[in-house]
């Protein structure tokens, strides 16, 4: 009965999409209600029960919250800069180290990576602790670089790895006819592998960047002066500096300043990212 | 074992290779010596800020460690401490419940996703991106999103099921311990499942589609394919994301610290925020160390045997 099946497929598939556009709303929604809320008006924002749509547009939010504390500005500074010392320090370090491994031999190799390796096992909160301790010694505390090394300690194992196998994929003879040619090692890894590697350093630098625009616990404990606080830190103070009047447009406006960036970034780089994920997480 | 970097040889560009000669045994030198440049900011960073920091770390385990003062050496006594630490094995039992909890939770929402997603329907990259957006937003601006949403009285989560008609009066979701800890859960689910949907994805991608073609020609039926094809070859995938799950879900810190605060009464205080604590509220650093060198070697173990059921299996 050819109607009878065609009307069952198109049953499955209207049931399929329905649940389907459900939960897709139900993952969206967080995020475009924030949206929604941080350009409503400040009175209609913090109003009790909440308005489903804006009775009208606002920027109230965002000049509340440029002028929170040391203003955003600042915090948007720190944060631009910590990501920045982070993603070309992630970079510089695992593109080096990368081709090292992959490329030469000498002592000591396989338990220099075998310990990079390591990192990845250790709970990252529980050195925290005696990090704190090593920036004070090394006199970088409360300083974005000494974070910014931080974070890239951590992006190490991930980068490595996965630059060590972007070198290993290109071909040897390319480089040897290069150095044939009168290249040093370096002008070797610049010209001619530096292009064919170029998807692996994106994901390093997509990885360092999501990873330090967002870091929360690490600024927590190695910042303690407001005017170096990042916008993870400022968001959470938001809260806890308005005792009992609570801004919650303010605090919306916040959120989706925070997150805008990495959507934005996130669906631009989104190859680089799957691809990344399959190299860094698939190797077990 | 540390820095096997020597000095001088910071620029690797000041080795030119000259002319095509053979390989000898001094160029060889000079090759190992041009890898060590290479690794040497590794090296450097490794050692300063991970083998130095994880001896520290032991070190002060067996200490008196005051914030202002010089340390003591007290031996074992921070981990006999330990034993009768009523918050730190609170926190344990908590951090643990709410692993199991959530590892089952996040895995059940993930296959759900997953057949979506990867079904051959049109608009199914349109939900798989959708799905995954909320694991790109940090935690800090996560939770505090939620934070807000969940509010009793301006909350929308709350109106939503007020327009609904599923409560009548406003519900505290974060006012009793259970439903703090179901609304974390929901939170991390919601922002973590998207990871693990694409992780099973490319794993799903990655089993040869002549397996199936193979079966259905032998006739077997879907709840079979999925039996025999799909549930053997992604184990790996599977014995993997169950790792990162338990091991994230025992580090959790950021979703309890914003959205919580270890409230009500405490009720919901993990491993790490008891660890915070009373690093940094209560500056007992010696106990802290001492908790997180017990915390590293339980991970240290649960990642060894993982990944040793992990490499049996594939045998």
């Amino acid at each position: 009965m050819m109607p009878t099946t065609a009307i069952r497929r198109g049953l499955g598939t209207g049931l399929f999409h329905g649940a389907a556009i459900l939960l897709t709303v139900a993952f969206l929604f967080p995020l475009i209600w924030a949206a929604l809320n941080s350009v409503k008006t400040s009175d209609e924002a913090n109003q009790q029960p909440p308005t489903w749509l804006p009775h009208s547009l606002s920027l109230q939010n965002y000049r509340s919250l440029a002028g929170f504390d040391q203003g955003i500005g600042t915090y948007l500074v720190n944060t631009v800069v910590l990501c920045m010392f982070t993603v070309v320090g992630s970079v510089v370090v695992c593109v080096l180290g990368g081709y090292g491994f992959a490329r030469y031999h000498f002592r000591g190799r396989s338990v220099l990576f075998g310990t990079t390796l390591a990192i990845l096992m250790v709970p990252y909160a529980t050195i925290l602790l005696p990090l704190y301790i090593v920036l004070g010694k090394l006199h970088l505390q409360n300083t974005l670089i000494g974070l910014a090394l931080v974070l890239v300690m951590f992006q190490l194992p991930f980068g490595i790895f996965l630059m060590r196998n972007s070198f290993e994929s290109v071909p040897r003879e390319l480089e040897e006819a290069a150095l044939v040619d009168g290249c040093s090692g370096f002008g070797a890894l610049w010209h001619v592998s530096g292009r064919i590697v170029a998807p692996g350093v994106v994901t390093v630098a997509l990885f360092s960047f999501l990873t330090s625009w967002n870091e929360y616990l690490a600024p927590l404990i190695f910042l303690n002066d407001g005017a170096k606080y990042t916008l993870p830190v400022m968001l959470v103070n938001i809260r806890y500096a308005s005792f009992n009047i609570l801004d919650i447009g303010a605090l919306q406006a916040g959120v989706v300043v925070a997150m805008l960036p990495c959507l934005v970034v996130y669906l631009a780089l989104q190859r680089f990212y799957v691809s990344g994920l399959i190299t860094g997480a698939l190797r077990g | 074992m540390l820095t096997r970097a020597p000095a001088g040889t910071d620029s690797p560009a000041a080795d030119p290779v000259t002319g095509p000669r053979r390989r000898t045994g001094a160029s060889a030198a000079r090759r190992s010596v041009v890898g060590l440049a290479f690794v040497a900011p590794t090296a450097a960073i490794v050692a300063a800020l991970f083998l130095v920091p994880l001896g520290i770390l032991v070190y002060m385990s067996f200490t008196d460690w005051p914030l202002l003062g010089s340390p003591r050496v007290n031996g074992v006594e921070n981990y006999r401490q330990l034993g009768s630490d009523d918050r730190f094995l609170g926190a344990i039992k908590f951090t643990i419940v709410y692993t199991l909890i959530t590892t089952v939770v996040l895995f059940a929402a993930a296959f759900v996703l997953v057949a979506i997603s990867n079904s051959p329907r049109r608009g199914t990259l349109f939900y798989r991106t959708a799905f995954f957006l909320p694991y790109v937003v940090g935690t800090a601006a996560a939770s505090s999103m939620w934070w807000i949403d969940a509010n009793d009285q301006l909350g929308v989560f709350n109106h939503a099921l007020q327009t609904t008609g599923l409560v009548d009066q406003p519900v505290g979701l974060l006012a009793t311990p259970t439903k703090a800890l179901l609304t974390v859960i929901a939170l991390v689910v919601w922002k973590f499942v998207g990871f693990q949907l694409m992780v099973l994805l490319v794993g799903l991608q990655s089993i040869p589609a002549q397996l199936y073609e193979a079966a259905r020609v032998d006739g077997a039926s879907t709840w079979q394919r999925l039996r025999y094809i799909t549930v053997p070859s992604l184990r790996p995938t599977l014995a993997l994301l169950t790792v990162l799950s338990v091991t994230g879900s025992l580090l959790a810190f950021d979703q309890f610290f914003v959205l919580t605060h270890g409230g009500p009464d405490n009720s919901t205080v993990t491993v790490v925020l008891a660890l915070y604590n009373k690093a940094f509220q209560s500056f007992r650093l010696g106990s802290a160390a001492a908790e997180a060198v017990v915390v590293l070697v339980v991970l240290v173990l649960v990642n060894v045997i993982q990944l040793r059921l992990l490499r049996e299996r594939e045998k």
